[in-house]
C-alpha cells in the first residue's frame, strides 16, 4: 500500500507542470495529487479492469496496457518523470521496463519494498519461513512478487548501468531510516537518470 | 421510455467533401432527457453503418421497435437520459427519414437514386453541426459513436474542437486498411453486378437489386463476428444432414442468408454504396501527411477510446493508433481495451467492463 508518507516524499520530486507517466497507476491517487498539487499533466498505464474505472472516477489519463509489453506508443523523452511505485518486484522483465522508463522520461522514480530489512531477514534466520510483513504481505504462494531484492541490490544494479541516482528515501514505516537504511529501512524510494 | 422522430428541414446550402452542394435537406433526428438551462449537458450519438436516429426507447404506436443502443442510453443507463439530453441524428444519404438516395426530390417527384452525391464523414459532421445550431447548443457535452460512428465523433473534434468537451470514440480506427476497403468493395461489387441494380436507378425501374444487398450483408456480417464466436455459434453444425446440394446446409449458411433476407428488405443499395465509401475515404491525417498526431493538435477535447480483444474488423491496435497520436500530441485520453468474445459487435452489446467505464467517465463530466 502506498501511504501518505511515500506520497509526499514522490511528490517532492516532481517539478511544478512536469508530464508524468505512472506505470502500475492504481487508482489514480498518487497521478490526481500530483495534478492537485504540482499542476502535472499526466497518464498512468493500468491493466486492471477495476482499477481503470477507479483512475476514471479519480479524472486521471488511464491508459490500458500491460507493462511488460513495454511502452512502444510512448515516444523517446516525451516524459519529464516516470513514476514506478511498488511494481518493481511484481515484475517479470525488470531490465527492460526500467530500460524503458529511462527511454520515455528524463528521470525515473522507483519505489520497492526492501528485501534487506532486519525484521526480513530476521524471519527468515529464525523461523526459516519466507518473510511477511507490512510492505510484504503475501504468503510465497499467492504473491505477486516475482523479484525480491534489496537495497544493494538496487544500487549494483543502478551502477553497472552507469544511472545516476539523484535521490534516495528510506523508510521503517513512516519514519525515515538513516542508520544502515539496508538493515532499518522496509521500503526504497529513488530518484534516478541516465549517467 | 417512448421516443418520437423528429425532422429538421434545412434551406441553407450545404457544401460537401465531393464539390457538389446539397441545396436544401432535411435531417431526421430523436432526443431523450431534457436540455438544460445553460445546455451544457448534451451529447450526440452518431450512429455505425446500418442505423439510425433511433438510438434509444421504443415507440408509442410500435413498442417492438427498440433503439439500436438502448443497452447503453436511457434513464439510469451508462448514458443516463436523466442527466444528459441525448441527440441521436439520422445521416445524410442514409435511408431512415434523413434526406439521401431513397428521398424524392419535389421537383421531379422522382427519388435521388443514383444521382445522390457521395457523402463524406466530415459532411456529416457538418450537417450536425447545423442541428446544434438549430436546437441551440454551441457545445456538446460530449460526442460518442461506435465503429463509423467513432469515427464521426473524432471527426467533430478535429473539424469543430471548440463545440466538444469529450469524445468517446469506440470500436473505430484512424482510417480503414486496405482488407478493410477491400471488404467494401467486394459488397459493393455485390450490388453493383446485379441485374437489378441499373447503375443506381432501380427504383425508376421499380426493382431492388436484393440479391447483391444480401450478399453484401453477409460479408459484412462475417467482419462483425470473431472466428470464435462464429466457431461457438455455429461451428460446423448442420441443419439437417448433408444433402450434396448448394441449398444451405451448414447453419453458419442459413444463418448469414437470413441476415441478408432481413437487411435487403430495409436498406437501401445507393445508401450501402455510399455508406461503405464514406468509410473508405474517412482519413482525417491524410491532411497532415498521415500524421494524425498534428491532426489532433487542434483538438480541445477529452477523450475516452475504447477497442475490443477480438474486434478484427478495427482491431485494438487501430484504436491504439489513436490513443498514441493523442498521447503524442499531450491530449488527455483514457483508454479501454474491453475483453469481449464478440468481436467488432460487442460495442452494441451488454458488457459490464465496458458499460462500466461508460458510466464512469460520462458521471465525471459536470454539466
Amino acid at each position: 500500500m502506498i501511504t501518505r508518507t511515500d506520497f509526499d516524499i514522490i511528490t517532492s520530486w516532481i517539478p511544478e507542470g512536469a508530464r508524468v507517466l505512472d506505470l502500475g497507476c492504481g487508482d489514480g491517487a498518487l497521478l490526481k495529487h500530483l495534478a492537485e498539487t504540482k499542476a502535472t499533466r499526466g497518464y498512468g498505464i493500468e491493466n486492471d479492469n477495476a482499477s481503470l474505472v477507479a483512475c476514471i472516477q479519480n479524472q486521471v489519463n488511464v491508459i490500458q496496457s500491460d507493462l511488460e509489453a513495454g511502452l512502444k506508443d510512448i515516444a523517446d523523452g516525451s516524459f519529464d518523470v516516470v513514476i514506478l511505485s511498488q511494481t518493481l518486484q511484481a515484475i517479470k522483465h525488470t531490465e527492460p521496463v526500467i530500460a524503458e522508463m529511462l527511454r520515455v522520461g528524463r528521470e525515473a522514480i522507483v519505489t520497492f519494498p526492501n528485501f534487506g530489512y532486519w525484521k526480513h531477514r530476521l524471519q527468515i534466520a529464525v523461523s526459516g519461513k519466507m518473510p511477511v510483513s507490512d510492505d510484504l504481505p503475501y504468503q510465497w504462494y499467492d504473491t505477486p512478487n516475482v523479484h525480491l531484492f534489496t537495497i544493494n541490490d538496487f544500487e549494483a544494479f543502478c551502477r553497472a548501468r552507469q544511472y545516476r541516482v539523484l535521490n534516495r528515501r528510506v523508510l521503517a514505516g513512516a519514519n525515515e531510516a538513516l542508520l544502515l537504511p539496508n538493515l532499518t529501512g522496509s521500503l526504497a524510494l529513488y530518484r534516478f537518470k541516465r549517467g | 421510455m417512448h421516443a418520437t422522430p423528429q425532422f429538421a428541414h434545412f434551406t441553407s446550402p450545404l457544401p460537401l467533401s465531393c464539390g457538389r452542394t446539397l441545396a436544401a435537406y432535411d435531417l431526421a433526428f430523436e432526443t431523450y432527457g431534457n436540455l438544460n438551462a445553460n445546455k451544457s449537458n448534451a451529447i450526440l450519438i452518431c450512429h455505425a453503418l446500418n442505423a439510425s436516429h433511433h438510438v434509444a426507447g421504443t415507440y408509442a404506436d410500435d413498442e417492438s421497435n427498440i433503439g439500436w443502443w438502448d443497452n447503453m442510453v436511457g434513464p439510469g443507463k451508462p448514458v443516463d437520459t436523466d442527466k444528459f439530453f441525448v441527440i441521436g441524428v439520422n445521416n445524410l444519404g442514409s435511408c431512415f427519414g434523413s434526406t439521401g438516395p431513397t428521398t424524392i426530390i419535389i421537383e421531379t417527384g422522382l427519388a435521388w437514386g443514383a444521382n445522390f452525391p457521395l457523402i463524406t464523414v466530415e459532411d456529416w459532421v457538418d450537417s450536425h453541426a447545423r442541428l446544434l445550431d438549430r436546437l441551440g447548443i454551441e457545445t456538446l457535452a460530449a460526442v460518442m459513436g461506435g465503429s463509423l460512428g467513432g469515427m464521426q465523433a473524432l471527426a467533430w473534434s478535429i473539424r469543430y474542437p471548440q463545440r466538444v468537451r469529450h469524445a468517446l470514440v469506440i470500436a473505430a480506427a484512424p482510417n480503414l486498411s486496405a482488407q478493410n476497403i477491400a471488404f467494401n468493395e467486394v459488397a459493393r461489387q455485390a450490388i453493383m453486378t446485379d441485374p437489378q441494380f441499373h447503375d443506381g436507378h432501380y427504383a425508376a425501374n421499380e426493382v431492388v437489386p436484393k440479391d447483391g444487398l444480401m450478399v453484401a450483408r453477409m460479408i459484412g456480417h462475417i467482419t462483425y463476428i470473431s472466428d470464435d464466436q462464429m466457431e461457438e455459434k455455429f461451428g460446423r453444425n448442420l441443419r439437417d444432414g448433408l444433402k450434396f446440394s448448394f441449398a444451405p446446409e451448414f447453419q453458419i449458411e442459413s444463418y448469414l442468408r437470413h441476415q441478408g433476407e432481413k437487411f435487403s428488405a430495409y436498406f437501401d443499395a445507393n445508401t450501402y454504396l455510399r455508406v461503405t465509401k464514406a468509410l473508405d475515404y474517412f482519413d482525417p491525417a491524410s491532411a497532415n501527411n498521415g500524421d494524425l498526431s498534428i491532426t489532433l493538435a487542434s483538438a480541445s477535447a477529452k477523450f475516452l477510446v475504447i477497442s475490443f480483444t477480438t474486434d478484427w474488423r478495427f482491431s485494438p491496435s487501430r484504436s491504439r493508433e489513436i490513443v498514441k497520436a493523442l498521447l503524442d500530441a499531450d491530449k488527455n485520453v483514457t483508454y479501454a481495451e474491453i475483453n469481449a468474445p464478440h468481436g467488432h459487435d460487442a460495442f452494441l452489446l451488454d458488457n459490464n467492463q465496458y458499460h462500466g467505464v461508460v458510466r464512469q467517465y460520462l458521471q465525471t463530466i459536470k454539466t
